[in-house]
């Protein structure tokens, strides 16, 4: 238990590390990172799903984007959520993200395994074609330009002020979704991953905890909307679209499903990716989808993997010494 | 629940009242009677095939039933899920070892300490902050001999040991009756002595209901056997009546 501690602290000091370096970085790098953090929300939501349930969702950008379109539309049309009552609209994001999780899950939920992922994705589209078709409410193609972040004794105009206060939210999900897992429920949800069957024989309603862990995420997406909208300035149907689904899913996968730190440094590792290759090389997507290849071929495990597999590596090692010198041994 | 025992000892423990289960066109399970008392130690023998793990599945709540009724505690649960029903007093363990492979020993038998527990459903707290939780799992871990092995993962044990903790699993819920499906499947002759004296040692007041292919842990374990053919009983005894019916040397002894 004690290693437990220590991988806490290191943790800890490394967030610490960050909120410090990151505002004497220049700008550019802070609007980076406060982006890369509030997608990071949505990533851990996704692990909660992937890692911990077992399930891949391929829909979790409904709830970002549902989230997203709540902040944009109150604050474009009814100038609302701009001062003090922006904290209510957190609230409200991470309420209509709940509420329509729990409105998919009773589709969602009933399937498993890859017909799970096939209704998600679908549901998925429906809210990418909402946001797309519904002109009135949405903009349609054009999406919706946010004019000003809110200001309330704190002036989130400033980069810096905004950055802390993402900062803030990742930190406090992370700590609550790190909480969650450990608890009773999340270790059932661990139990279901590994064997579904044998929860229910063993008294679980395997629906309602997996029924409830999508409500969970959805909540956590709808958060990571709210962020997402102001730091973006601008919601559009690209926020909603399938490929931030999947953005999320692989960066779970990249950095290694089942822990909240991977999911966090595969998000990292991608944001960081894709804004500097895109400066450098033309066709950095193709370098992308090789890291991703790669990942998957060689780490199953993700990035957070690599310590196990090379402990394993190691030991095996000393296993083949020691059976050589016993072979050598009788002779 | 030990406080109405009186009233449950009249009360048999599982009733099954002409179960039937069909898939398609087979009839897996026709028309299966059998009643089980508190403390009863009863076997269903019957070769490959014969419906043996399917009933299991029906009374388990795993398949629906096509006809005919489960009645647990003097429930008529024929149509509840597996969760309730376990809520009830019923654990079963299965032929195919289901355990949690990639979770260690004592995680295995928290989560299913847990299962009846309403803190399961505890999202703001630490599991391991549950002290009578982890006492518990202790103490089962130590009847069953398993404490020394308790950070290990469970994919790490061996065969004979993964079968028997599945029953740790089964047990874990303080269950009235437990169904065995095959615990000594694929065990050693050595194992499989091990595994019948544990099933000895288990308290005498909790019925058992088991399916086995060892004939040795059989007569050892069970004082009722029914034998189940085509999914049929085909005749119910003691040990010896089964052991020197003609009918089922016919279909399963002589066989062998």
């Amino acid at each position: 238990m004690v290693s437990q501690q220590i991988k806490i602290a290191m943790v800890a000091a490394a967030l610490v590390a960050f909120a410090y370096i990151v505002p004497h970085s220049g700008s550019f790098v802070v609007l980076l990172a406060t982006r890369a953090m509030a997608f990071a929300i949505l990533a851990m939501s996704v692990d909660l799903l992937l890692g911990y349930t077992g399930l891949a969702s391929m829909g979790q950008a409904a709830y970002f984007g549902v989230g997203a379109y709540l902040t944009a539309i109150l604050a474009a049309k009814f100038h609302f959520g701009l001062g003090w009552d922006f904290w209510l609209v957190v609230l409200l994001g991470i309420l209509i993200g709940a509420a329509l999780a729990a409105l998919f899950g009773l589709f969602a939920i009933r399937a498993g395994g890859d017909y799970f992922l096939m209704i998600t994705l679908a549901l998925g589209q429906c809210a990418w074609g909402l946001a797309y078709r519904w002109n009135s409410l949405t903009g349609g193609d054009n999406g919706i330009n946010l004019n000003a972040r809110p200001s309330f004794g704190l002036d989130l105009g400033n980069q810096v002020t905004f950055f802390y206060l993402v900062f803030a939210f990742f930190a406090v999900s992370m700590v609550l979704m790190y909480v969650l897992v450990r608890s009773p429920f999340g270790r059932s949800l661990t139990g279901i991953r590994e064997r579904e069957l044998r929860m229910q024989i063993l008294g679980y309603n395997t629906w309602l905890h997996k029924y409830i862990a999508f409500i969970i995420a959805g909540g956590f997406g709808g958060l990571a909307g709210v962020l997402w909208a102001h730091t973006n300035g601008h919601v559009s149907p690209e926020t909603v679209v399938l490929t931030t689904s999947v953005d999320a899913l692989l960066m779970v996968v990249l950095g290694g499903a089942g822990t909240l730190v991977g999911a966090t440094i595969g998000t990292a590792i991608v944001f960081g990716l894709r804004e500097y290759l895109s400066t450098l090389v033309p066709w950095w997507q193709y370098m992308l989808g090789g890291v991703y290849v790669l990942t998957i071929l060689y780490l199953p495990m993700g990035l957070m993997g690599i310590p196990s597999r090379l402990r394993q590596r190691i030991a095996s090692q000393g296993k083949s010494e020691g059976s050589k010198r016993l072979a050598t041994k009788p002779s | 629940m030990n406080s109405d025992s009186g009233a449950i000892g009249n009360v048999p423990v599982l009733e099954l009242k002409s179960l039937c289960k069909s898939f398609d066109g087979l009839q897996a399970v026709r028309d299966v009677t059998l009643q089980i008392m508190p403390g009863d130690r009863k076997a269903i023998i019957g070769p490959n095939g014969a419906g043996k793990t399917t009933l299991f599945n029906v009374i388990t709540g795993i398949y629906p039933a096509t006809s005919g009724q489960v009645v647990l505690f003097g429930q008529d649960v024929t149509g509840w899920p597996s969760h309730r029903r376990t809520a009830l007093g019923m654990a079963r363990t299965f032929q195919v070892t289901s355990l949690f492979p990639k979770l260690t020993v004592l995680d295995n038998v928290l989560l299913a300490i847990e299962g009846l527990r309403r803190s399961k459903f505890v999202m703001w707290r630490f599991l391991s902050s549950y002290k009578e939780v982890y006492e518990k799992a202790y103490s089962l871990l130590e009847q069953a001999g398993f404490l020394d092995r308790k950070d290990l993962e469970v994919r790490n044990l061996s065969h004979g040991e993964q079968r028997q903790l599945e029953i740790v699993l089964g047990l874990a819920s303080d269950p009235k009756i437990l169904l065995l499906d095959e615990p000594a499947a694929g065990l050693s002759s050595g194992e499989s002595t091990e595994m019948t004296a544990f099933l000895m040692k288990l308290d005498p007041r909790l019925a058992i209901l088991l399916i086995e292919h060892d004939m040795d842990v059989v007569f050892d374990v069970a004082s009722q056997i029914s034998v189940l053919h085509f999914g049929e009983v085909l005749e119910s005894g003691t040990p010896q009546q089964i052991h020197s019916s003609a009918k089922v040397q016919e279909i399963y002894l002589g066989t062998d």
